[in-house]
């Protein structure tokens, strides 16, 4: 198999996308934490940044073929790797999540999310008729539901639930009978009305989650929990109107009311200090990158990079939408960051290989 | 390859559409979100944002001091601290809880109750939970500014009233504002303002009370003050000082020289009705009451059966006993049915109505136990009894209620304090309206000398006494020193009724056998009327056996000159035992030869007002406009409204 080499085939509209994303959250980080004790923060991320551009050129240098061929084999490792995060792992925040390496602490949940992006790809390009029946779709459950078991045992509800979108779009395109849509629709309605109703819930969560649903729920019971937080969230929004705030002037931002407004919480200092035009803009590049990775999906040489490309797609898509629902106070604190918005090492790293993968789709789709 | 693909590759492109509309619509309900948020709504969450990040601390402002009348100051305020509480986040105020009572030593459920009474209140308002607070208070605070979040100092101007309850009555106290206050103040008053609730504080609050104002901090989340953000100060206007008419010599002699024993006095310039002293006994001092009175303090108060609470200068309502034998004796030479020259022999007592009425003397101690023949002169000098039932029973109750009427009795003087009372005239329409029954014409008879229905307060008799003396001017008594539109009510008398009542007060103090005659004020037409008057009557006394509670009420009423007087001093001793003159004549006595020391002092110049104590009033004084008193006899809506009112005796 040739190698695509032309850099004119790259998805420069992509990248542009993604810098522009980028460039908005290091503003914004920058805006958020320079008069504060997190100062700097703002080239450290662009030291992420880098890094991250990085290795996506590389990821997309690697045939995507050979790197599904490895399925098995990072599946392997993946599962090793999150248990060994269970065992070894270093404990930040009441979580293990996170293992040392080069000096820098990575959350190996990331790494597990591109893993489990190329092994449903495998599988279900693998798959042999147009319709999905019920024994793959099981199959492609369990793949799924081992490292998800895994994160959650972390625990990291978060990064497990980024799991599902995963596995649903994955399957939905893979052929799933509407039956099968229908019913597995129902069982995600009845799970969540599970985890918002108290008796049953004491079962599925723990303590702090059911604290995170019920202060969702009631924000003010819980004034300075993660009520608090969606409420403050809600009020740097709200306070910022139509035109925003101004650059560093937002209160809410700048007096610390805001949560992690560095990182997951970002959104909501954004949104504040650039106002309702600062999200149409944001939102809207978020929405160019989500279609254009849907169009490099359609334009994929083989059914195997579409579903990557999907995969990818999945995986940030679920992201935005949870964690800006979260920022106006449309769902519970999740600790889902915003891709490439949020300070974040191994977040940030994560979503720049994703697109490397999406770029190695690209660059291969008029090679045989 | 080491994977078998499916040989085809045709892609689901239908599912792929449906996944970017998906997307679409999955961008547009979020931005529907943040539409909500920041358009619809977004007046509501920057009123939030702005009450996260201001925090407004007010600004007290003080009140205005008091003056007496050569501008010392009799009220002023000190410096002080109080312990705030800020409640925007309940978590945190339940957590600090023990340990902020632990602290500042408030009780659990002090705190509790506190909270409990202002939670209508907007959280962002902090409420005061120590209002008082002492340097251990304030190191303690200072100290765990950092770890207890939720406290904060208030720099407050206490009022300071002179020690001892010295014109504490008139003056009265403040106090935080009641709901009631609060309502009908029409959002000028909020919770936990310092308001006057009784007295000249009640009575001037309007003038007195300054606005507070607001000092406006900008903090962060975690409650620190951000120093280099500045906003807008709003200043606190101070209120203005009033000057009184009290002449602070007079009200100190009255103070000693009542002493300790219950009863009021009462000094007047019966020219322009300026107070110039005014006591009531027993005082409390209203210093206790400039913070916060204990609720058991205030049951106190209220419930002693001494009645601090009450001003007796202005709410005692007693009979005048016969000080009214003046009315009595007015109403005689001017209604002219009884010659002047008419007589009355007194033995002891007289017989009216087939009813025998005791004369004072005939249980005398000492001296004769009868008056003879007496004219008017010598009745109202001797204070005979007998001859004013007799006149009293001549005239008849329409016409004493005519002249008591005329000069004030049963009408509020108008004085610039709140609460005042009316005290009664007894009449054929009253019983009538009262008891639904017919006058009895022995009534009349111990109402000639002020006895039975008629009730009257010191300040009333003051105002009567100087008003006839001033040939039937009486002018509206009142506190202000710059008061307009004094009010005067006249009923001028015939210049042979003017001397020959002037010529019997006078007297009454300078003439052998008056009933003042140890009270002569050498070089000082010191006159007056003296007056013992019975809480209950002889019989019921016998039966009762000696009790202090219904001892005779001791009055005198002494003015002077003789006539058109500069002074009029009223003095009542309750439960004194002892006669008018011998009980309450020497405190008038002292207060009017006071009034001359000073005047003639100042005539020789060798004193100016300002070398006494208290401390001169300061430089550059806000100092009350001119206000109107309001119009005599016209019922004031706050009479009955005072918070601290007992039942009137």
């Amino acid at each position: 198999m040739k190698d695509a080499t032309g850099t004119r085939d790259y998805d420069w509209w992509l990248i542009a996308i993604v810098a522009a994303i980028c460039a908005l959250g290091v503003v914004e980080i920058y805006s958020a934490t320079h008069a504060s004790g997190l100062a700097g923060m703002h080239t450290k991320q662009v030291k992420w940044l880098i890094v991250g551009f990085v290795l996506m050129f590389i990821l997309s240098r690697i045939d995507y073929h050979l790197i599904l061929d490895q399925a098995p084999i990072l599946y392997v490792v993946c599962l090793a790797a999150l248990a060994a995060v269970l065992v070894l792992g270093n404990s930040r925040f009441g979580a293990k999540r996170w293992i040392p390496m080069m000096g820098q602490q990575f959350q190996v949940s990331e790494l597990a999310k591109l893993i489990i992006i190329i092994v449903l790809a495998r599988f279900f390009a693998e798959v042999r008729s147009d319709e999905l029946d019920l024994r793959d779709l099981l199959k492609a459950g369990m793949l799924v539901g081992v490292p998800l078991a895994l994160i959650l045992k972390q625990p990291d509800l978060g990064t497990a639930l980024v799991l599902l979108p995963m596995l649903a779009v994955g399957a939905f395109l893979a052929g799933l009978k509407w039956l099968h849509a229908g019913i597995f629709t129902l069982a995600g309605v009845l799970l969540v009305g599970a985890v918002f109703y108290p008796p049953v819930s004491k079962h599925l969560l723990k303590p702090y989650q059911r604290e995170r649903i019920t202060s969702f729920l009631h924000p003010e019971d819980d004034a300075k929990g993660s009520g608090y937080q969606l409420l403050q969230s809600k009020i740097a929004v709200g306070s910022g109107g139509f035109w925003g705030k101004g650059f560093g002037n937002g209160s809410q931002n700048q007096l610390g009311y805001i949560p992690v407004r560095y990182s997951d919480f970002i959104m909501s200092a954004w949104a504040e200090e650039q106002g309702f035009k600062g999200v149409l803009l944001a939102l809207g590049l978020y929405m160019a990158l989500l279609l254009r990775l849907v169009q490099n999906a359609q334009r994929a040489k083989d059914r195997a990079g579409m579903f990557l490309v999907m995969g990818v797609a999945a995986a940030l898509g679920f992201h935005v939408l949870v964690n800006v629902a979260m920022v106006i106070g449309a769902m519970p604190v999740t600790g889902i960051p915003l891709p490439l918005m949020s300070y974040g090492g191994s977040a940030t790293l994560f979503v720049f290989m994703a697109i490397g993968l999406v770029m190695n789709v690209r660059l291969r789709r008029f090679v045989n | 390859m080491s994977f078998s693909l499916r040989s085809d590759n045709r892609l689901p492109q239908t599912r792929l559409a449906v996944v970017s509309y998906i997307i679409v619509g999955m961008i547009g309900l979020l931005l529907l979100g943040f539409w909500k948020l920041q358009v619809i709504d977004s007046d509501k969450y920057g009123q939030m944002a702005e009450q996260n990040r201001v925090r407004s601390i007010p600004i007290i402002a003080p009140r205005g001091r008091m003056l007496d009348r050569d501008g010392r100051v009799l009220v002023d305020n000190r410096p002080s601290f109080s312990v705030l509480l800020l409640r925007d986040d309940p978590k945190l105020v339940e957590q600090y809880l023990p340990v902020i009572s632990d602290g500042l030593g408030i009780s659990m459920e002090d705190l509790r109750d506190q909270l409990q009474n202002t939670r209508n209140l907007p959280k962002f308002q902090p409420i005061v939970i120590k209002p008082e607070a002492s340097s251990a208070d304030l190191d303690f605070i200072e100290s765990h500014r950092s770890d207890i979040p939720v406290l904060e100092m208030l720099s407050v101007s206490r009022r300071r009233y002179m020690p001892g309850g010295f014109l504490g009555h008139a003056t009265g106290y403040v106090g935080e504002a009641s709901e009631q206050q609060i309502e009908a103040s029409n959002g000028k008053l909020r919770p936990g303002d310092v308001v006057g609730k009784s007295g000249l504080e009640r009575q001037y609050n309007d003038i007195l009370m300054g606005s507070d104002g607001m000092r406006r901090v900008v903090v962060n989340s975690v409650g620190k003050e951000m120093k280099d953000m500045r906003l807008t100060e709003q200043e606190a206007i101070p209120g203005k000082q009033i000057q009184l008419t009290i002449d602070y010599d007079l009200q100190q002699v009255a103070e000693q020289s009542l002493g300790v024993r219950p009863g009021a006095v009462v000094a007047l310039d019966p020219r322009t009705g300026e107070v110039l002293a005014m006591v009531s006994r027993p005082t409390p001092d209203p210093n206790d009451f400039a913070v916060r009175i204990p609720k058991e303090e205030w049951r106190q108060l209220n419930e002693d059966p001494l009645h601090p609470l009450l001003n007796r200068a202005i709410q005692a309502q007693l009979a005048p006993g016969s000080v009214y034998k003046i009315v009595t004796a007015t109403a005689m030479l001017e209604d002219h049915s009884i010659p002047e020259s008419f007589t009355t022999y007194c033995p002891g007592y007289g017989t009216f109505y087939g009813r025998q009425f005791k004369c004072w003397v005939y249980s005398s101690k000492k001296g004769p136990t009868s008056h003879g023949t007496t004219d008017l002169h010598d009745a109202i000098l001797k204070s005979c009894d007998v001859f004013f039932y007799t006149v009293g029973m001549k005239l008849g109750i329409d016409r004493l209620a005519y002249y008591s009427d005329k000069m004030g009795i049963g009408h509020k003087t108008g004085i610039d304090l709140p609460s005042e009372e009316a005290g009664l005239m007894p009449s054929e329409p009253w019983v009538e309206r009262v008891f639904h029954r017919k006058w009895y014409a022995g009534e009349t008879i111990s109402v000639a000398i002020g006895q039975g229905a008629i009730t009257t307060t010191p300040l009333q008799l003051a105002r009567l006494i100087g008003g006839i003396a001033s040939d039937g001017v009486f002018k509206q008594p009142h506190m202000l020193k710059d008061a307009q539109n004094v009010g005067e009510v006249k009923f001028p008398l015939s210049e042979h009724t003017f001397e020959k009542i002037t010529d019997g007060m006078y007297g009454v103090v300078n003439e052998p056998g008056g009933t003042g005659g140890q009270l002569k004020l050498a070089g000082i037409e010191f006159s007056g009327k003296s007056g013992t008057a019975q809480v209950i009557g002889y019989g019921t006394r016998e039966r009762m056996g000696k009790q202090k509670k219904f001892e005779d009420n001791a009055w005198f009423v002494g003015y002077a000159p003789k006539r058109n007087p500069e002074i009029c001093v009223a003095v009542l001793v309750q439960e004194s035992g002892q006669h008018g003159g011998e009980a309450s004549g020497p405190v008038a006595r002292d207060i009017i030869k006071a009034y001359y020391d000073k005047k003639n002092r100042k005539a020789n110049g060798t004193v100016t007002a300002d070398e006494h104590t208290p401390a001169p009033a300061s430089g550059a004084a806000v100092v009350a406009p001119a206000v109107a008193l309001k119009p005599k006899n016209i019922a004031p809506a706050q009479a009955n409204s005072a918070d601290a009112n007992p039942d009137p005796q």
